[in-house]
């Protein structure tokens, strides 16, 4: 089993602190992984992206062309990526701000809105947990419990109370992606 | 009488440090240098510092001071010197760690890591030679040439339209809170000789006190790059250097730290 | 799940390593893309825990001459930069070699030349493998395609070091800096105190101890006959390192009707373009030179043997490419694929590359 994934934004949308606890949730389950950021100046403020593989065995390139799974959060991450969804992949977008939908029918597309659900649970620095739950809904790779270790892992002790609203975030966002 | 009737213990009444060996020296007659060199060794050897002493030589006519005084040396790059025993006092704290360095090497090339050694209030000594040429390479301008002093390149007298103005570093370095000592001697007369060894011990005992950086200028002669005899020289020295350069401490606190 | 199992990015892996290896020093510069290595090691505080001495510098000029100076000293110390920086260090190195002292330097390639781009190349092998500074001389060349390795290459590339009284280098990039991945770091050991410095080092630089003739780090001599003699000395260091020190991996190349020679990052993409090219039924072979200086030379000539062309990309204008040349002896054709400026390319794109230049 392999994931090759890439997760793309605007900077501050915690894209590749999603990616991290991605990468994490596989650690737990004893996958080899790999995180490669875009990285530089672009982080504040312009699109950042970043790819993760999940993959039960040594992991060859970390940079790829066309991926399992997309995850696009804005119109510019879109428009560059839809095409490197592989035929029978998936897409994900979130429909916040998003003027011009993708067109391709050779692969699985969710549309979610989870800018929108940051309202909901009042808290907009959920939004990355609600987008990773979406994926793991529309392709689980690893489990949430798997998620929930990471995150404790990644996270200092001081914020381990915030890992009941994370688990709110990632069933939220569960919900999102429908059958 | 002779020779060897004279040379009998009670007759001592001078003597050469030991750890200042007996290779002959480079140095042109009538350079301050070997004075220098003299009074580290002297200090080093009161203080019973032989075995934990460090010296670092810089680029310049001092290169060879490895070779004068018996104690373990590194060679620097032209004005790295303070950069590496920034480093060789952190790795070894309890040694004695000095640079010495010329005009050139600490004023010009190595202006960067002299300030910041001297900001960090890295726990060194500083002994700088300035004698406003470039002696090694043949009396090329140093940064502190005078105005209107003739160097190999400024023959017509240092201009400060051509050439900007002659540098005088230590009393910027007394304004850091990393430097605790700061001051500046010749070495031209023997009761300057004696003020520069208490300046020397000065500042190697701030070093092993932890106490910060501590530099000492030593304004001193070339007489062959500066074409004049050893006590012309001097007297140009006293004329000229001397209202540039005027000696005495420039700092003296307790501690920096 | 093995409790030693860590997720770190590269640049963070080099900083663990280095205070489990019981590291004395660290001197360096902020320079993107490995600034992490720096901050990690101000984070961890190693002063604290093994005495580890960690310093920013005021640039990369002072910084490698402390790392000269540590070194002088018998000290295990090290620095890190980026190309850049790189080119400011090249004064250090040169004297490093040419007082023949112990130290780790770590080059995590960005693209140039000049200021450039803070994105991954491969740009500096020539600087890094044929000199870089003035002089004859080499540092031994250590080229990580993983995260893993760059924790491990922190101690092999001091091991080497001290046994030949080197400068070794990591020679890594912008992508295996930033890029995180599972890492087992070394076990803690205890940092040398300063008599076994002494023991193991008795040419440092260590105050006189017992007032043993004085010791002096020096790469001034001004008797050519003399410094002729110290470079023969050199180059026979460099052979003794060449016939013992060589590294490389092979993957499938029993066989393969293609050889490709790649290394760093760019080997990990061309493993890919491998399991691609096993997909359309061509196959190709990888040999990754692990030590780029010795450059496995020998090695790269045997698994040529019977190939029908070797491709050698590069995140550069193709540098490597002329030791690959060398090693075959121009008996097989050798083309060279490459990105510039920070671009990395793609293993597809590797693969038209090795279809168009080599298959046609």
């Amino acid at each position: 089993m392999k994931s090759e994934i890439i997760i793309a934004g605007f900077g501050g949308q915690g894209v590749l602190s999603m990616g991290k606890i991605l990468a994490y949730s596989g650690l737990m389950e004893d996958k080899e992984v790999s995180w490669l950021p875009s990285y530089g100046p672009e982080q504040r403020g312009g699109t950042a992206n970043v790819t993760v593989i999940l993959s039960d065995d040594r992991i060859s390139s970390p940079i790829l062309n066309a991926y399992d799974i997309v995850v696009a959060l804005n119109q510019q991450s879109l428009d560059r990526f839809e095409s490197k969804v592989k035929p029978g992949g998936i897409l994900i977008y979130d429909s916040y701000g998003i003027h011009q939908a993708p067109t391709r029918t050779d692969i699985t597309i969710h549309r979610i809105d989870a800018t929108e659900a940051t309202f909901e649970l009042n808290n907009s620095k959920t939004y990355n947990m609600i987008v990773l739950g979406a994926m793991l809904k529309a392709s689980p790779m690893v489990t949430i419990e798997s998620v929930l270790k990471g995150l404790k892992k990644t996270l200092p002790e001081r914020h381990w109370h915030l890992l009941p609203l994370n688990e709110q975030a990632l069933n939220k966002g569960m919900e999102l992606v429908k059958e | 009488m002779e020779n060897n009737d004279i040379i009998r213990p009670e007759n001592l009444v001078y003597k050469k440090p030991a750890l200042l060996n007996d290779s002959h020296m480079h140095y042109c007659p009538g350079c301050s240098h070997g004075v220098v060199h003299k009074l580290i060794a002297e200090v080093i050897e009161e203080m019973g510092m032989a075995e934990k002493t460090i010296g670092v030589s810089p680029v310049g006519c001092a290169v060879f001071a490895y070779n004068y005084i018996d104690i373990d040396w590194l060679e620097a790059a032209h004005g790295r010197a303070t950069a590496m025993a920034t480093a060789t006092k952190r790795l070894m704290p309890d040694k004695l760690v000095f640079t010495y360095q010329g005009d050139g090497d600490f004023a010009a090339i190595g202006t960067c890591e002299s300030i910041h050694s001297c900001n960090r209030g890295e726990d060194i000594a500083i002994i700088f030679i300035n004698n406003a040429i470039y002696g090694m390479t043949g009396g090329q301008m140093a940064p502190t040439t005078l105005l209107g002093q003739k160097t190999a390149t400024c023959p017509y007298g240092r201009r400060a339209d051509l050439n900007g103005y002659p540098l005088s570093i230590t009393p910027l370095l007394a304004e850091l809170d990393g430097t605790c000592y700061v001051t500046r001697q010749s070495v031209h007369k023997p009761a300057s000789v004696r003020k520069t060894k208490a300046a020397i011990r000065k500042a190697f005992e701030n070093s092993m006190a932890g106490k910060g950086t501590s530099v000492v200028e030593v304004v001193s002669t070339c007489n062959t790059g500066w074409k004049m005899t050893p006590e012309k020289a001097n007297q140009w020295m006293e004329e000229n250097m001397f209202a540039k350069y005027p000696l005495g401490d420039l700092k003296d606190v307790e501690s920096k730290k | 799940m093995n409790d030693k199992v860590t997720l770190m990015k590269g640049n963070e892996a080099l900083a663990m390593a280095a205070i489990r290896y019981g590291a004395d020093g660290y001197f360096g510069y902020p320079i993107t893309p490995q600034s992490e290595v720096l901050e990690k090691l101000e984070e961890e505080m190693p002063w604290e825990t093994t005495g580890m001495v960690v310093l920013q510098a005021e640039s990369e000029v002072a910084a490698i001459n402390m790392v000269y100076a540590g070194a002088s000293c018998g000290k295990a110390v090290m620095t890190s930069t980026s190309s850049p920086g790189f080119s400011l260090m090249q004064e250090g190195m040169t004297y490093m070699a040419a007082s023949e002292v112990p130290a780790l330097v770590i080059n995590v390639m960005r693209g140039g030349p000049g200021l450039g781009t803070i994105h991954p190349s491969q740009a500096d092998y020539f600087q890094a493998c044929k000199g870089g500074g003035h002089g004859d001389y080499h540092c031994i060349v250590l080229a990580p395609a993983s995260v893993q390795e760059m924790a491990d290459f922190v101690g092999l590339g001091w091991d080497l070091a001290f046994k030949y009284r080197c400068v070794s280098m990591i020679l890594a990039d912008g992508l295996i800096g930033q890029m995180m991945e599972k890492v087992v770091l070394p076990e803690q050991r205890p940092r040398r105190t300063q008599e076994e410095v002494e023991k193991q080092c008795p040419w440092a630089v260590t105050g006189r101890t017992g007032m043993r003739p004085k010791n002096i780090i020096t790469s001034l001599e001004l008797d050519d006959d003399k410094m002729e003699a110290n470079n023969l000395r050199f180059q026979a260091t460099y052979r003794e390192i060449e016939a013992h020190e060589v590294r490389c991996e092979t993957v499938d190349t029993e066989g393969c009707d293609y050889l490709i020679v790649a290394f760093g990052s760019m080997a990990r993409i061309a493993m890919k373009t491998m399991e691609l090219a096993a997909q359309e039924g061509i196959k190709v072979g990888l040999l990754r030179p692990i030590t780029l200086w010795p450059f496995p030379s020998k090695e790269v000539a045997q698994a040529a043997a019977g190939v029908k062309g070797i491709l050698v990309p590069e995140l550069s204008a193709g540098q490597m490419i002329e030791d690959v040349k060398l090693a075959v002896e121009c008996k097989v054709p050798v083309e060279h694929f490459g990105r510039m400026g920070g671009n990395v390319p793609t293993p597809e794109e590797v693969l038209d590359a090795l279809k168009n230049k080599l298959i046609k």
